[in-house]
């Protein structure tokens, strides 16, 4: 007889097993998809090993998809080890997309350009959560839904800007601004979209927000306010200042990543659906795999890299519709899910 | 009762955890109509043993026999349908229903009935029947002891024989212990065998009719409860001699705290302290008593920064009002919680946990919180303090309540404070562990502390203080020096409108 008891103290060693189980399992089950779709399982993940980690061109594809990924993903995990739950990040990207274009556009071209750029994307990004925190901390507003309902608000206030006010001279009938000045443009690797300053801060983000957090005395806090806030208040920290502070750092990250995607690889603020491709939302489970240590984001924001770059090859080489990797998203994050529970619990085998 | 057959018996029961041989061949024999306690310090192995008979664990080897025939528990549900009950620590109701739906979950067909034959049924069965209920009542408001009744009840609807209670007085105020053991004693001329653990020896020496101690995963003693004292079970349970409490030396002159005219409102807003006076001396503990719900939580509350309040109060002639609990520690003012969750973070490791009170003072380098010297600080308090953990960096959740608690304590008299105010401060404590905070409480008065110690438990609040108060309804009766007040003036105080005898 099988029998689950729970494990107060699970291993290391059983938790990397653990995890590598339900990640085989989710591959598995993913393959029968695929074999269902009428593909080998096998050519299919050979395809997309092979179109992804096998090519340059491939690479570079997963590197574009993981910088926004990197930057979001590092302050999400620190919103949700403050049991801060910005889901607005998409908002908070698309408007510090818009302030980066702000600069870009509106400010005369110079070497300061792109550090004025994030700057302003950083600001305006955390801004965005201000109202939600602000509620948060002041009124106790659930701020899942406060984050979220900014999202469309974000997305429509860009809607507005690209097709009214700062809708370009030169683009006939299209809703987009005009093309950014070359100093407003961020270098590339070789022909590739890879924009790598933004890179290079997504890392430098991820392995500060692991230092605050564990380093520091104000991280220290932190986790405090996100574990117990009971304990918080007697040991009489400023909760309301963690909170509004906290939707300030993930807010501040998604605004980089928002000029990121616009300063590197697109030249104008254009349709809110096409700046994004939902880095926002796909983030979350980014910050969710990464188990409350920014650090780890430098491993779970190239899987799911590689996850959107492969979904587009399968697309294109295999002829099977985008959607699947959603499915397959999907299905690992049920089985991380899954994993997360069954480290807990102990198997033994009853007489 | 000694000749019939047990009811229940383990037999050789051995079981280990990783690390721990929690259950080290124990055997226990289980009559009908006999209450049987449990007895042990946090750790003995009391759970364990217990959630072997309910089925949530299997034993590694050994036996159970249910009316002499071996049988296996592999689950409560099992264990049920053999008619072993368990009456859990805290309730397991579902708060927004009536007691009768609560009641329908113990019956077979009890979810297809319609209300009103539901409520006919029940009534049907429990007419006559010792423990009664409300049937009507929603269970979020019932007392705590109620909700222990209907935990019972439902077990005895379902069958019962063996009904097992584990620290069934932990959650009941003093009021309501006395009814709970008159109806067990009830269940018991029913034929019924009755289990509970508990670490009270008091209750455990008036209501049981053998006690059975654990120590350290091992039977150490079974004894008839006729037979058996009061320190003879404490060398049982300790394996050695009880330590002498210290004596408690005269208060010191001066005021160290004065308090006047305080009001607090709870957090509806209604006045929930009433306009209370005292003062506090040096090296004085003024102990103070009511039932929960007296005012006792706004009035600590108030003193540790964390509600406003009206009037004064002073720490040697420095007004507190204002003050943030981190302000008011970094002046010597230290704070145990009523509840132990409030002051701790079980996720987080032991150390990180005793330097919720420093690390923003003591162990801050410029942003930089300094670890080594943190895991170096707890690793004294450690040892000072014997608080029994893996390590330092062992998260807290880990650690027994009594450990849990000598982690509090260790934490909030490191910095040397003026004046600690004590919620409880051995609720739900082994008797090891409320011997060694006495001990530290009466020391560190004798060294010029002052204590402010708010408690339910009058045994303790005796022992330890030199004046004593009651709290009825927000108004502070009191205090008096505890050699003019006794128990049932004291009891009297904390529960009736006239202030009668004072």
């Amino acid at each position: 007889m099988i029998r689950f008891e729970l494990d107060p103290l699970p291993r290391r060693r059983k938790r990397v097993g653990v995890y590598l189980g339900v990640l085989a399992l989710a591959f598995t089950l993913a393959g029968a998809l695929f074999a269902a779709y009428g593909v080998g399982p096998l050519e299919a993940y050979g395809t997309l090993l092979e179109g992804t980690l096998g090519d340059p061109q491939g690479l570079a594809e997963v590197l574009r998809r993981t910088i926004p990924l990197l930057l979001i993903g590092s302050g999400l995990t620190l919103a949700f080890r403050v049991s801060f739950f910005n889901i607005g990040a998409e908002g908070q990207l698309l408007l510090g997309a818009a302030a980066g274009a702000a600069v870009a556009l509106f400010l005369p071209a110079s070497a300061v350009s792109l550090p004025l750029m994030f700057l302003a994307g950083a600001a305006a990004g955390g801004l965005w959560t201000l109202p939600a925190a602000w509620l948060r901390a002041r009124v106790d507003v659930n701020e899942i839904l406060t984050t979220l309902m900014l999202n469309s608000v974000a997305g429509y206030l860009v809607l507005y800007l690209v097709s009214g006010p700062w809708r370009g001279e030169q683009v006939q009938g299209f809703t987009y601004t005009d093309e950014f000045p070359g100093a407003a443009r961020l270098p590339l690797l070789g022909d590739t979209l890879v924009h790598w300053p933004t890179l290079v801060l997504g890392v430098v983000l991820a392995v500060a927000l692991q230092v605050l957090l564990t380093r520091t005395s104000l991280g220290y806090e932190l986790r405090v306010v996100g574990e117990s806030p009971r304990a918080a208040r007697y040991a009489g920290m400023p909760i309301p200042r963690v909170v509004l502070l906290t939707g300030l750092l993930s807010g501040g990250a998604a605004g980089l990543a928002g000029v990121g995607e616009v300063a590197g690889i697109h030249y104008r603020l254009l349709d809110p659906s096409q700046i994004s491709l939902g880095y926002g939302f796909t983030a979350i489970i980014v910050a969710w795999l990464a188990r409350g240590h920014p650090a780890l984001v430098l491993l779970t924001a190239p899987l799911m890299g590689l996850i959107l770059a492969g979904g587009d090859l399968l697309k294109i080489s295999l002829n099977m519709p985008f959607r699947v990797i959603d499915v397959f998203s999907g299905l690992m994050l049920l089985c991380l899910i899954a994993g997360e529970s069954l480290v807990r619990y102990r198997v033994r085998w009853a007489r | 009762m000694e000749t019939s057959p047990p009811l229940l018996r383990l037999s050789n029961i051995t079981r280990s955890f990783p690390g721990v041989l929690a259950n080290d061949r124990v055997s226990v024999d289980f009559h009908a109509g006999e209450v049987h306690a449990l007895l042990g310090e946090n750790g003995a192995g009391k759970t364990t043993l217990m959630n072997i008979l309910y089925g949530l664990h299997a034993p590694d080897s050994g036996e159970l026999l249910f009316e002499g025939r071996p049988v296996r528990v592999g689950s409560p549900a099992q264990a049920l349908r053999l008619g072993i009950a368990l009456v859990p620590q805290h309730p397991l109701l579902v708060e927004r229903h009536t007691v009768a739906e609560n009641l329908a979950l113990g019956l077979r067909d009890g979810l297809l009935l319609t209300r009103r034959r539901l409520l006919a049924k029940l009534r049907e069965r429990l007419a006559d029947h010792p423990l009664q209920v409300d049937l009507e009542a929603r269970v979020e408001s019932l007392s705590a002891g109620q909700k222990q009744r209907l935990e019972i009840l439902r077990a005895l609807l379902q069958g019962a024989r063996v009904l097992i209670l584990d620290e069934p007085t932990s959650v009941l105020t003093p009021q309501e212990v006395a009814p709970l053991f008159q109806q067990l004693a009830q269940l018991k001329a029913q034929g019924m065998a009755i289990l509970f653990i508990s670490h009270k020896l008091d209750e455990v020496l008036s209501h049981a009719d053998r006690i059975t101690v654990l120590r350290a995963g091992r039977k150490v003693g079974e004894l008839s409860a006729r037979e058996a004292t009061h320190e003879q079970l404490v060398r049982l349970m300790l394996g050695r001699e009880a330590v002498p409490r210290p004596r408690l030396a005269p208060a010191q002159p001066g005021v160290r705290l004065e308090v006047t005219n305080l009001e607090v409102r709870s957090d509806r807003g209604l006045p929930a302290v009433r306009g209370a006076s005292f003062t506090l001396a040096p090296g004085e503990i003024l102990g103070i008593a009511g039932v929960a719900g007296s005012g006792q939580g706004e009035l600590v509350e108030a003193l540790a920064g964390l509600r406003p309040f009206r009037g004064q109060a002073r720490l040697e002639g420095e007004p507190l009002e204002g003050l943030s609990p981190a302000q008011l520690f970094a002046r010597g003012v230290a704070h145990v919680p009523e509840e132990r969750r409030a002051g701790t973070v079980p996720a987080m490791s032991v150390a990180e946990n005793l330097a919720l009170r420093t690390f923003r003072t003591a162990l801050r380098r410029g942003p930089w919180l300094d670890r080594e010297r943190m895991e170096r600080q707890a690793t004294e308090l450690i040892q000072a303090y014997q608080i029994a953990t893996p390590g330092p960096r062992a998260p807290l959740r880990l650690l027994s309540g009594g450990n849990i608690q000598r982690a509090v304590l260790a934490r909030e008299l490191a910095g040397a404070p003026r004046l600690l105010i004590a919620v409880h401060p051995t609720y739900g404590v082994d008797v090891g562990a409320t011997e060694q905070v006495h001990r530290l409480l009466i020391q560190r008065a004798r060294e010029g502390m002052s204590v402010l110690l708010v408690t339910e438990d009058l045994d303790e609040l005796f022992a330890l203080s030199h004046r004593v108060a009651a709290l009825y309804q927000g108004a502070l009766r009191g205090p008096w020096p505890a050699g003019e007040v006794d128990f049932e003036r004291l009891g009297r105080m904390m529960t009736q409108a006239a202030e009668g005898a004072a």
